[in-house]
């Protein structure tokens, strides 16, 4: 392989004259964190509420979460991005399509929103999961009580659900920051983005993906850390993996 | 007190579970069902607190109606209190908490009058030291006894016990059914459904026997014990009273 390495590329300006090449990656890695941050909140919020209705006494609530976990599971998330990106300007009413098209920023929501949408599905039915892993008594027990559907979620049943789901809800808190590199397909210059514009400037491919790997797995081994501490937080004594 | 007529309820159209059960819970009375498994005595007393919905028929509890959609069920369920096999304690609160929970959530009750209410009803099952524990530190007689405790936090005009002891071992049987007469003692209005034929001959006032689905025999504790009217009572006492 004649392959020119040069690891000192990172230290040279880029041709944006926005400072060096590590400046331009960490812009990128800094745009992963925000869109990652905002999709994960979207999917989490928006899950925990399908996930909740899933598991309601309601067949009209278990049908709209059914049908909404269906819709965005079922769709790559690459097809998903270019539906919000492409398709549903042209779908709206002239003036909207035109608003949206024209909204500053544009990939970076989309990307935010459509990978918080594609995720929250998966937080749904896990959130779903644990709730139907909980002894069928605890819902009596809270409602026997005279808490309320609500009270009963609030304070009985969702409190053990999410300890349960946490270990899988890590992974899927780390499958949200690594599918916002999807959203260099719609123009998002996030840490693949800004790796892979090195590589066109600079041709240095190697050093700028090796940078980026390790970039993403620093990111992703804070993020395990943190959900280790957080599970020990809430740990309850006695109980499966309690203190 | 507690008033249970003609009550039928369907699992689908062909699978009846009660059929025309009608009995009564006079204002300090003690009643015991009991029945082989299967005969819908579980059944019937998560339907007096709408735990489970019936199709026909009528139950209420202080002149309440259970079945009619303009009563507020969770301010209804707040006044009975309910026992369960499995006990149901949430596992993610502290003993005190759990008796606090539905007292400050459901009755409004101030935190600190919610704990002194809590700490001295964990005094009166022996359990006042275990406060600050969490459910599955303690034993299962033990948890039994705060769910006990839990239930009278919220002063119970009735309570309803769906088989309390059958899920423990035996050598803590005893210290939860102790509980239980002393409650029965106090002028407590009891329904329990039991196999413990000594707690019902100790301080039951009537015994109801149930086998599928239907209230077979429903009659004062001397009688049933004495010479129950039907086969069906006769043969499943002397199963149970050969040992």
């Amino acid at each position: 392989m004649n392959y020119n390495w040069n690891w000192g590329i990172f230290f040279q300006p880029n041709p944006m004259g926005t400072g060096t090449y590590l400046d331009m990656l960490l812009s990128g890695l800094a745009l992963t964190l925000k869109t990652a941050a905002l999709a994960w909140v979207i999917a989490l919020i928006t899950g925990s509420i399908v996930g909740v209705m899933r598991t309601l006494p309601s067949k009209g609530a278990n049908w709209f979460g059914f049908a909404y976990v269906e819709f965005f599971r079922n769709m790559p998330l690459l097809v998903q991005l270019f539906l919000w990106f492409f398709v549903l300007p042209e779908l709206l009413p002239k003036a909207a399509g035109l608003w949206l098209k024209q909204l500053p920023n544009a990939p970076f929501w989309t990307a935010a929103i459509g990978v918080g949408l594609f995720m929250s599905a998966r937080v749904a039915v896990q959130l779903q999961a644990g709730i139907g892993s909980l002894p069928r008594g605890q819902r009596m027990a809270a409602t026997a009580l005279g808490l309320t559907t609500v009270q009963g979620y609030r304070y009985v049943l969702l409190p053990m659900a999410f300890r349960i789901i946490l270990p899988p809800l890590t992974s899927e808190f780390l499958n949200t920051i690594k599918n916002t590199a999807v959203a260099i397909t719609i123009g998002l210059l996030e840490l693949t983005g800004q790796a892979r514009s090195m590589q066109e400037f600079s041709f240095q491919v190697f050093e700028a993906f090796t940078a980026a790997t390790i970039l993403y797995l620093l990111v992703n081994a804070v993020v395990v850390t943190a959900m280790r501490f957080l599970e020990r937080w809430v740990a309850i004594p006695g109980y499966i993996t309690g203190k | 007190m507690i008033e249970i007529s003609h009550v039928d309820k369907w699992y689908s159209p062909t699978f009846q579970v009660l059929t025309d059960c009608t009995t009564s819970v006079a204002k300090g009375e003690v009643v015991v069902v009991c029945g082989p498994s299967g005969s819908g005595k579980s059944t019937l007393i998560k339907c007096v607190n709408a735990l489970e919905p019936f199709q026909k028929g009528d139950i209420s509890i202080d002149g309440i109606k259970v079945n009619d959609t303009k009563t507020n069920l969770s301010k209804l369920r707040s006044r009975v209190g309910m026992v369960f096999q499995h006990f149901e304690l949430f596992p993610h609160l502290k003993i005190i908490d759990n008796l606090c929970l539905a007292q400050e959530k459901v009755l409004g009750r101030a935190h600190d009058k919610a704990v002194t209410k809590g700490m001295a009803l964990l005094e009166r099952v022996g359990l006042k030291e275990h406060a600050q524990k969490f459910p599955a530190q303690l034993s299962g007689g033990q948890q039994q006894r705060v769910a006990i405790a839990r239930a009278l936090a919220m002063d119970p005009i009735a309570m309803l016990f769906d088989e309390p002891t059958s899920a423990l071992d035996p050598e803590m049987i005893s210290e939860v059914l102790d509980v239980m007469v002393d409650l029965a003692r106090e002028g407590m209005t009891m329904m329990v459904v039991t196999h413990e034929m000594g707690f019902a001959r100790k301080v039951a006032n009537r015994v109801i026997f149930m086998d599928r689905g239907e209230i077979v025999e429903d009659a004062p504790k001397d009688d049933f014990f004495g010479k129950p009217r039907s086969d069906r009572a006769q043969k499943f006492l002397s199963k149970i009273l050969s040992h």
